[in-house]
């Protein structure tokens, strides 16, 4: 139990100071591996509470796919980022209040937070006894959620078809090879036989 | 065992968090996205959290769908600051008003 415990409080520090590091990293390019800081101890509380698949789906798609989707777009912006950040101390005290006001509320909500009578009852999909979290996740996902499921990929569909339509641009100022041109070439006209008188040239 | 109390606040500091770095990053959008994954982020850990200590699986498949949803809104959103830049040659959030039709 000390382990558990300390390892809680480990990921749980982790993951605020690497939040709170995202925000006022200088570099952004900081605030992205902070950012994959927080997304690992994330994933370290979730094995904690025993969802090990989100765990690793956490790993793989945040570390793996956004995160480096981020840093590809950071470095690949020729942005001067010392300029962006001189203006945070403007807006540091209206934000800093309206965390603060935020953090009370948030505080008021869990101190008062108790759960409701026959909340027991209303669960929609009880864990079952003695099933691996992936194998329960699964028969879950595949048969109460199938359509959520099936929605949820045509969400990254949209967003993949989205994302190529938004970033893609038709150059006219670079050569390309036509395929079709060049399969459709007529030898016949390609070749022209010139009678050069000497000393004249084309 | 940790009682949920404390992965809650965990939860909300880190909300809290984001919400900050939204405010105080006004010119950087790259960071301002930053900050709406790890609000999102919080979300999930709430739901799990909650899912734990419901012993309902829901609050884990839900976490699974936000984390789909996160990833397409980022990856749109990214391809949409590429273009701004591309534009405009600046990711400040102010310029954006700019832009008419």
């Amino acid at each position: 139990m000390m382990v558990f415990a300390l390892a809680f409080y480990l990921f749980a520090i982790l993951v605020v100071v690497s939040g709170i590091m995202v925000v006022l990293a200088r570099n952004p390019v900081h605030s992205v591996l902070w950012l994959i800081l927080a997304f690992f101890s994330a994933a370290g509380l979730f094995v904690l509470m025993g969802a090990e698949f989100v765990a690793m789906l956490l790993v793989i798609v945040y570390v793996g796919a956004v995160a480096v989707l981020f840093l590809f777009v950071v470095m690949m912006l020729d942005v001067d980022f010392a300029a962006l950040k001189g203006e945070m101390a403007k807006y540091f005290p209206l934000a800093g209040l309206i965390a603060i006001v935020m953090l009370l509320m948030l505080g008021m909500g869990i101190g008062t937070w108790h759960v409701a009578d026959g909340a027991e009852m209303m669960r929609t999909a009880v864990t079952p006894e003695g099933v691996h979290n992936t194998k329960a996740l699964g028969l879950l996902i595949y048969d109460q959620y199938l359509y959520l499921f099936l929605s949820s990929s045509l969400i990254l569909l949209v967003a993949m078809i989205g994302a190529i339509l938004l970033t893609l641009r038709h150059r006219t100022d670079v050569k390309r090879q036509n395929v079709m041109e060049q399969m459709h070439r007529d030898p016949a006209k390609q070749l022209k036989m010139l009678d050069v008188k000497p000393g004249q040239g084309l | 065992m940790i009682g949920i109390e404390h992965y809650l606040a965990v939860a909300a500091a880190l909300f809290v968090t984001g919400i900050f770095g939204i405010f105080v990053n006004r010119k950087n959008v790259i960071v301002i996205l930053m900050s709406i994954e790890l609000m999102l982020l919080a979300v999930n850990i709430n739901l799990v959290a909650f899912s734990t200590y419901h012993g309902d699986l829901a609050g884990q498949v839900f976490t699974m769908f936000v984390l789909t949803v996160a990833a397409a809104e980022a990856a749109i959103g990214l391809a949409i600051l590429v273009v701004f830049f591309r534009n405009r040659g600046s990711i400040d959030v102010e310029d954006v008003n700019m832009m008419k039709g």
